[in-house]
This record gives structure tokens, C-alpha cells and sequence, in this order.
């Protein structure tokens, strides 16, 4: 194992056995590297998030109060839908060239390594939008002080909407219809994180302390991240069978 | 005495038993609907405040509580097919599906007809009525999953995934959104807040037991066209349908005319 060539990290030679953890973060740089040699995909997620903020204050119209008091809402959908649609890159891609089979196979917990592929999927979805929202409150015209609340509710309820998602991408593998199907089972299960977010900017806004929300929102991103990686993990080896 | 549970696990053994049981169920359920009727539209006497549309409770409430409940059982089935791995359990909560999303459409149906009258709208954003919506879609995504799945084993097991993360997750969503509605409007109208007559109640809990007993005629019922479906190829469905006269002779393994893998709704 230790002079496995396909685990390039594996020469750590440690008084402990660290070797269960070196798969999933091989799993990890790979999925990094993947995405940031292919930028145009992750780009074109983060611009679709800025296509559908910008289209509600045509929608509705440009008047700044009416904007400000819509504002967390459809920044949080907006994130959503952008979140949701980046999901296939989670396991599409191995799944059709077989990766996802070899990585089933590993001695390693198959929920390691979806939680290392949440990591690599979080930083190159969850944390671009998370450091975009900024950049759009300024369209909707957001008071300074809501803005940092924010890129807080962001930070902590996009790994939510990547590690439900990653239930519904996994499930849905190889299957007809599968992104509308992956709205379908997943957006539901996506409304507490929302409640909570757009809660906690909502809050600001009205002069409230955002920090009950943003407690909860960190106790569901706890919470979600124990457990879905689990759950997609047992959805992952349904969808090989 | 040793009773053997998993005698009936077998699909082949629990046609048989389903078969038996469904006359029963049916049968209570349309005695308990007929009294329970007769007790809610004849006997109840009309609320004073809310006149005769509040007889609607007796359709709207039964049916909330088995569009909750059938989630739950189906939650209980699939966390049965995960552990035993059982196939008449991904069976069942097929069959339950969708008897659970009609109870749950009914009851905003019924709850939308009902707020007209007693609240002046059809729809208001009320915990109750919006975490019922949610419970709608997933009944929706779980039978969505399901049709998209061909294989009907892969469809067992997808669903129960999807089915025990969705009933983890109710407790969540009902919170959120009940905090949710508290801060974005104050305390909404309730109803069957006030104390009910006796007579009502009495009504209500007959309709419930009824919705009980249909829920579990209409799933048995289901079931078996989905074993019968699914064991098509099998031996003893050959003989089945020779005992019953449809004439295929025993060791061909040719499908059912007109049927295939679609499952039953």
C-alpha cells in the first residue's frame, strides 16, 4: 500500500497510520486540478448566477427600496439555482469514464471520499459565489453592515446546498431527465438552508441580530455535512450497481 | 412457538395474504366513511361561527394526518428494505406513494376551499399549509425518482435513500418554516383552535380511522399488481394465472400482454 504508485502522497511514512486519509485527499487535488484546468465550467456557473440576480430588477423594477427588500431573497435563490446547476460536475464526468467505480472500490470509506469531493465541489462553487455575493448587494443597493451578514450565510449554507445536492446527483446517475430530476428531489430539501439565510440578511436589514439564524444555519451545515456524505455515499453504490 | 415474521417477506406468500386482508380493509373502510359521514354532514350541528363550511374537516383533517403519516410508514418500509434488504418492502412504499401524495393534495385542496370561506383567501402562507407543500413535492420527487429508475430493484433502493433523507429532514423543514412564518407574519388564523364539540370530534377521528383503513385496502390492493408485475417471470406466477384461467401455459416466460416495468402509477 505504502508503495502503491497510484497514491503519490502515500511516502509519508508516519508512526500512525494516516493511510485511510490519503485517498480521499488524492481524491480531493484531483478534483481541484480537473476543475481549474477546465476554468469555462466553473465560470460559467458563477456567471449564471450573476445573469439571474440581475434579471429580477427588470422584472420588477429598478426602485432601490423595493430592490433592497427582495434582495436577500433572490440573491439566496439565485445561489441555489446556481448551486444546483453545478451538481453534475460532482459525479457525472467519473461516472461516464469509470472513475467513480474505481473509487467505490477503494478500502477507503466511500463517504471520505464524496466528503473530499464536497470540499474540492464547495471551493470551486460554494466559496466563488460566496466571494461574488459582495459584488452583487452592491446592484441591489445593500447597506454595508447587511453585506458582511451576507457572505457569512453564504459561506456557511452553500456547503449545505452542495452536500444535499450531491444525495440528488448521485441518485440520479446515468438516469433520463436527470438535472430537471435532481431540482425535483433536491430543492425541497434546500428550503431550511434558504429560510435561514435569507433570513439572517433579512434580519439585518430590519435591524435585528443575525445571529439566531446564523447559529441554526451553522448547526445545519454541521448536521448536513455528518450526514449526507453518508447518504450519498450509499446513493453513489445504488447508482453502480 | 416459533412465529416466522419473515414468512410473509416472501412476495410470493404475501400476494396470497394481501389477497385476504383487502375484502376486511375495504369493507371497514366503507362502513367507517359511511358513519363517519353521517355523523359529520347530519348529526354535527353547524358551528356558529363558521356556518356549514367547516364540515370540510371532516374530508381535511383525515386527510393531513394520512398524508403525514403514509410518509412516515413509508419511511419505515424503507428503512425495512435497507436493513433486511427485503423486496417486498420497496414493494410497499411504491404502493404507498401514491396514496400519501393524494391524502396530501386533498388536504390543500380541501384546506384551499375551506380557507376561502373562514379566512377570505385560498392560500396563505401559514406553517402549516406551506410545510404540507413541501411534503407534496416530496411524495412528488420520490414517485419522480421512481419512474425515471427502469430497473425496479435500483428503484427500490434509490427511493428508500431518498425517502429516509426527506423524513430526516421534515422535522427541519416544519421548524424552519413555522420560524420563518412567526417572524414574516404574526400569529395567523388557526383552525380548530376553539374547542370542539364532542359530536365533531367524534366525526373527525371516524373519518381518520376510515382514511386509515382505505390507505391500507388501496396499498394491499396496489401491492399486488405490482408483485404480480414484477414476478411475471416467476414459476408460481405461471401458475397462478393458469389456476385463474388466463391460459399461459406453465414453463414459457412470456410477458404479460400490454404490461412492462412502468409500475402501477
Amino acid at each position: 500500500m505504502v508503495s502503491d504508485p497510484i497514491y503519490p502522497l502515500s511516502a509519508w511514512e508516519l508512526p500512525v497510520n494516516f493511510n485511510w486519509c490519503l485517498t480521499p485527499i488524492t481524491v480531493l487535488r484531483r478534483d481541484l486540478l480537473l476543475t481549474l484546468r477546465r476554468p469555462a465550467e466553473l465560470m460559467t456557473t458563477l456567471f449564471f448566477f450573476i445573469i439571474v440576480v440581475s434579471l429580477f430588477p427588470l422584472g420588477i423594477g429598478p426602485q432601490p427600496e423595493l430592490l433592497r427588500e427582495i434582495a436577500p431573497g433572490v440573491l439566496w435563490v439565485a445561489a441555489l439555482l446556481a448551486s444546483l446547476l453545478a451538481l453534475p460536475r460532482l459525479f457525472a464526468a467519473d461516472h461516464a469514464d469509470g472513475t467513480l467505480e474505481q473509487l467505490a472500490l477503494a478500502p477507503q470509506p466511500l463517504s471520505l471520499i464524496v466528503f473530499a469531493k464536497l470540499v474540492a465541489h464547495w471551493l470551486t462553487t460554494g466559496l466563488p459565489l460566496t466571494l461574488l455575493a459582495p459584488l452583487i448587494a452592491l446592484q441591489f443597493d445593500l447597506p454595508s453592515s447587511t453585506v458582511w451578514v451576507l457572505v457569512a450565510s453564504l459561506a456557511l449554507g452553500t456547503p449545505i446546498l452542495g452536500a444535499i445536492g450531491a444525495v440528488g446527483a448521485a441518485l440520479t446517475l446515468g438516469l433520463r431527465g436527470g438535472g430537471v430530476l435532481t431540482a425535483v428531489l433536491v430543492l425541497p430539501l434546500y428550503i431550511p438552508a434558504l429560510i435561514f439565510g435569507a433570513g439572517a440578511v433579512e434580519a439585518t436589514l430590519g435591524g435585528l441580530d443575525a445571529g439566531g439564524h446564523l447559529s441554526l444555519l451553522a448547526a445545519l451545515t454541521v448536521f448536513t455535512l455528518t450526514f449526507a456524505p453518508w447518504a450519498a455515499a450509499a446513493a453513489v453504490r445504488i447508482s453502480l450497481d | 412457538m416459533a412465529i416466522h415474521w419473515f414468512k410473509y417477506a416472501a412476495p410470493a406468500s404475501f400476494y396470497g395474504l394481501a389477497g385476504r386482508m383487502i375484502p376486511w380493509f375495504t369493507g371497514a373502510a366503507v362502513v367507517t366513511t359511511l358513519v363517519g359521514l353521517y355523523i359529520g354532514m347530519v348529526l354535527a350541528p353547524t358551528d356558529f361561527q363558521q356556518g356549514d363550511s367547516y364540515r370540510i374537516i371532516y374530508i381535511h383533517v383525515p386527510a393531513a394526518w394520512m398524508g403525514m403519516f403514509t410518509y412516515l410508514v413509508m419511511a419505515g418500509w424503507a428503512a425495512a428494505g435497507v436493513v433486511f434488504n427485503t423486496r417486498l418492502s420497496g414493494m410497499m412504499v411504491q404502493a404507498l406513494a401514491p396514496t400519501g401524495a393524494l391524502f396530501t393534495f386533498v388536504a390543500l385542496w380541501t384546506g384551499a376551499f375551506w380557507g376561502r370561506p373562514t379566512w377570505g383567501t385560498y392560500w396563505v402562507w401559514d406553517a402549516r399549509l406551506t410545510s404540507t407543500l413541501i411534503l407534496f413535492f416530496l411524495y412528488i420527487g420520490y414517485m419522480a425518482l421512481r419512474a425515471s429508475i427502469d430497473d425496479p430493484r435500483r428503484a427500490d433502493r434509490a427511493g428508500a435513500v431518498l425517502t429516509l433523507v426527506g423524513v430526516v429532514n421534515i422535522p427541519i423543514i416544519y421548524f424552519s418554516v413555522q420560524w420563518w412564518n412567526t417572524l414574516h407574519q404574526g400569529a395567523s388564523v388557526r383552525p380548530g383552535s376553539s374547542s370542539m364539540a364532542t359530536v365533531m370530534l367524534t366525526g373527525m377521528l371516524v373519518m381518520a380511522f376510515a382514511a386509515w383503513m382505505y390507505t391500507i385496502a388501496i396499498s394491499l390492493a396496489r401491492v399486488r399488481s405490482i408483485i404480480i408485475e414484477r414476478e411475471q417471470h416467476s414459476a408460481w406466477v405461471g401458475e397462478l394465472l393458469v389456476a385463474e384461467g388466463h391460459g399461459r401455459p406453465s414453463g414459457t416466460s412470456e410477458a404479460l400482454p400490454g404490461s412492462n416495468e412502468q409500475g402501477a402509477r
